[in-house]
């Protein structure tokens, strides 16, 4: 029990919590410190499960170390670090919070050892992740952090049925690798899909995310949809499902992006797209497949945040989000174009950035596996990826036309940030040894040699010719794009509606007829019964002496007949 | 008359194209000097993920821009239903 004292996620998230109590310097410090302490924590962890509770009839281990645990929990930290960094003057009290216990959280997801764990952390996730969102304080930030809530209590119900079901057949909670093949295991696979904004439920992702504030987008990028390749990376490699949701997941991220306006909202796409990478690489599921897969998780993390980074301070400085207001802001930005340019290249793979050494893993696993299709995909999507964000995001924002726009660069925490996170990406790229050491498969793979380097080159500047070509064709107009979520943004409510309005026309016409019948009733008794009613009328007693006698004559008569 | 940046005058512009269909050129050419590891035929074509990521960018363009026509709405679209 006191080894869990130590567990980076839960010191993590405490000290998110104690955040709400300080103030000014000692705030800042503890924002810093915390992902400082909680990297070297990490890096404390065995192999192994490291402590255990006890809880109704099962054991669990909440926390438990090996290669992609430890991998995925020390690129959380840092990007807590640097978040955390970048998000400092952030004035909504709430958000740095929300955002570091959501990082705790991911952390805690990472390191469990067992399903139970994984789906508390997972719901704590979910609650952390719609605080950031609800931080941003804006009516549609608040409307889609409810959807964005629906949809992931959704993907929790999903996976705790399964989680129930796995146990109720196997009497075990230990998370190891599943087979899609009880539909147990398919309920707790949807589960992990959900999370990663595989389809049909993509667009909670865009939805959501570009809702948040400008620092909060830039948590909310990183946690979420990469936990969940780890967990598909622990619980169903090789899946071939997972081949065809990712590659799908590459190509909605373009071609939405590439329709989209919004600069953030074009980058929450570009997410998907990434993702759909790494989940074709879990699906594809060699050695050199799942490296790739967790190498890309790791170097995404990085270069989204500082894509996100450079977004969030033109957001900031600008106060505008979408590329038709924006443009010509390498002139007063230089620090956020160049960090913006180097996380765009990196997004792209470009030779020298992360995303180059990661990337190509995945691409080499489906060539190894001579399966040219897939290959030929992947060779397509990479392209893609640089025509709608490696151009796409720097030229609208920072360069195209003059929108008379002249903002400085953003105060110095947030240089800071995305200096840091930019020489990341160039250091990785540069000098990838230290990132393939931790990957949880020895690494056979050079990415450097002249002809990957020559081919991948032609492939983005080819790309980036078509781009310029047909610039005028991808001018950007005050549009959205319609998604699943018009589903239940727009039918649901319709249908909603139409039902309502036909109930409450059908009540009013079964009040109306009984209205009509009630008076036509009540006319009745008062016609007869009424004071001119024949029944109530009065009536001289001669006449009743009468007609007393008739009927007794009548009686009389019927009587001797 | 304020300058234009350096960065968007038209002799400037014009330089960076040309630069850039240089580099363009040099790629497809540097093929021919570096030893091939090509794991599938297609791939020995020469340029062939010059052309291909061409077709490919092309073809995602063209496709965004039909799915456009069915899908894209005003952006406000949404804001009178969901309030």
């Amino acid at each position: 029990m006191s080894s869990l004292a130590l567990h980076p996620g839960l010191i993590l998230m405490a000290g998110a919590i104690l955040l709400l109590r300080l103030r000014g310097v000692a705030r800042s410090a503890v924002a810093l410190a915390v992902p400082v302490a909680a990297l070297y924590l990490v890096w404390l962890v065995p192999d192994g499960a490291v402590a255990s509770v006890r809880f109704l009839e099962f054991e669990l281990t909440p926390l438990a170390g090996d290669k992609l645990s430890r991998l995925f929990a020390t690129i959380f930290s840092i990007m807590a670090f640097g978040g955390a960094l970048f998000a400092l003057n952030q004035k909504h009290p709430l958000e740095l919070t929300a955002a570091l216990f959501y990082a705790g959280a991911a952390i805690g997801v990472t390191l469990a050892g067992d399903l139970i764990t994984v789906f508390v952390f997972w719901e704590l996730m979910a609650i952390g992740s719609t605080l950031v969102i609800w931080s941003a304080g804006t009516g549609p930030a608040y409307r889609a952090s409810l959807r964005y809530l629906m949809i992931h209590m959704l993907g929790g119900m999903l996976l705790l049925a399964g989680i129930t079901g796995h146990v109720a057949e196997t009497g075990s909670i230990a998370f190891q690798r599943f087979a899609a093949d009880t539909p147990a295991h398919w309920l707790i696979l949807a589960g992990f899909l959900l999370n990663a904004g595989a389809p049909p439920l993509s667009a909670w992702l865009p939805d959501a995310y570009p809702e948040a504030s400008w620092s909060g987008t830039v948590f909310l990028s990183a946690f979420t949809t990469k936990t969940a390749v780890y967990v598909l990376l622990r619980g169903f490699p090789g899946t071939e499902l997972l081949v065809y949701a990712g590659l799908f997941m590459v190509f909605y991220g373009i071609v939405y992006a590439l329709l989209e306006n919004d600069m953030r909202r074009i980058l929450a796409y570009s997410i998907v797209n990434q993702v759909g990478f790494m989940v074709t690489g879990v699906g594809l599921g060699t050695e050199m497949a799942l490296n790739g897969a967790a190498a890309h998780a790791f170097a995404h993390i990085i270069y989204k945040a500082l894509l996100l980074m450079s977004a969030g301070s033109v957001l900031l400085m600008t106060d505008k989000r979408n590329c038709t207001d924006l443009g010509g802001l390498f002139r007063s930005m230089p620090v956020t174009t160049w960090c913006g340019i180097i996380g765009a290249l990196s997004i792209s793979a470009f030779p020298l950035t992360s995303g180059f050494v990661s990337k190509s893993m995945i691409s080499q696993a489906a060539a190894d596996g001579h399966l040219l299709v897939i290959w030929l995909l992947l060779a397509a999507a990479s392209a893609g990826v640089f025509l709608h964000a490696g151009i796409k995001f720097p030229w609208f924002v920072f360069f195209q036309k003059d929108s008379g726009l002249r903002p400085p660069d953003p105060p110095h925490n947030m240089r800071a940030a995305m200096i840091f996170f930019s020489v990341l990406c160039i250091g990785l790229g540069v000098y990838p040894d230290p990132l393939y050491a931790i990957l949880p498969y020895p690494v056979a793979f050079t990415p450097y040699t002249g002809a990957h380097v020559v081919t991948q080159l032609q492939l983005l500047l080819f790309s980036g010719l078509v781009f310029f070509v047909l610039l005028d064709v991808l001018r950007r107009t005050l549009t959205i794009t319609l998604d699943v979520d018009w589903l239940y943004r727009k039918l649901g409510p319709s249908l909603c509606a139409g039902i309502a309005g036909r109930l409450a026309r059908a009540l009013v016409a079964i009040g109306r007829s009984a209205s009509s019948l009630r008076s036509g009733v009540l006319g009745a008794l008062h016609r007869h019964h009424g004071p001119q009613g024949v029944l109530a009328r009065t009536w001289p007693t001669g006449s009743m002496a009468l007609w007393a006698v008739i009927l007794l004559l009548a009686y009389l008569l019927l009587y001797y007949l | 008359m304020m300058q234009p940046h350096w960065l968007t005058r038209r002799e400037t512009i014009r330089l960076l194209w040309i630069v850039f269909a240089v580099v363009l050129a040099a790629t497809v050419i540097a093929e021919l000097f570096v030893a091939h590891e090509a794991h599938f035929e297609i791939e020995t074509i020469l340029g062939f993920n010059a052309w291909f990521g061409l077709l490919a960018c092309a073809g995602l363009i063209a496709f965004a821009k039909l799915l456009g026509v069915l899908l894209k709405r005003h952006e406000r679209y949404y804001e009178g239903g969901d309030e």
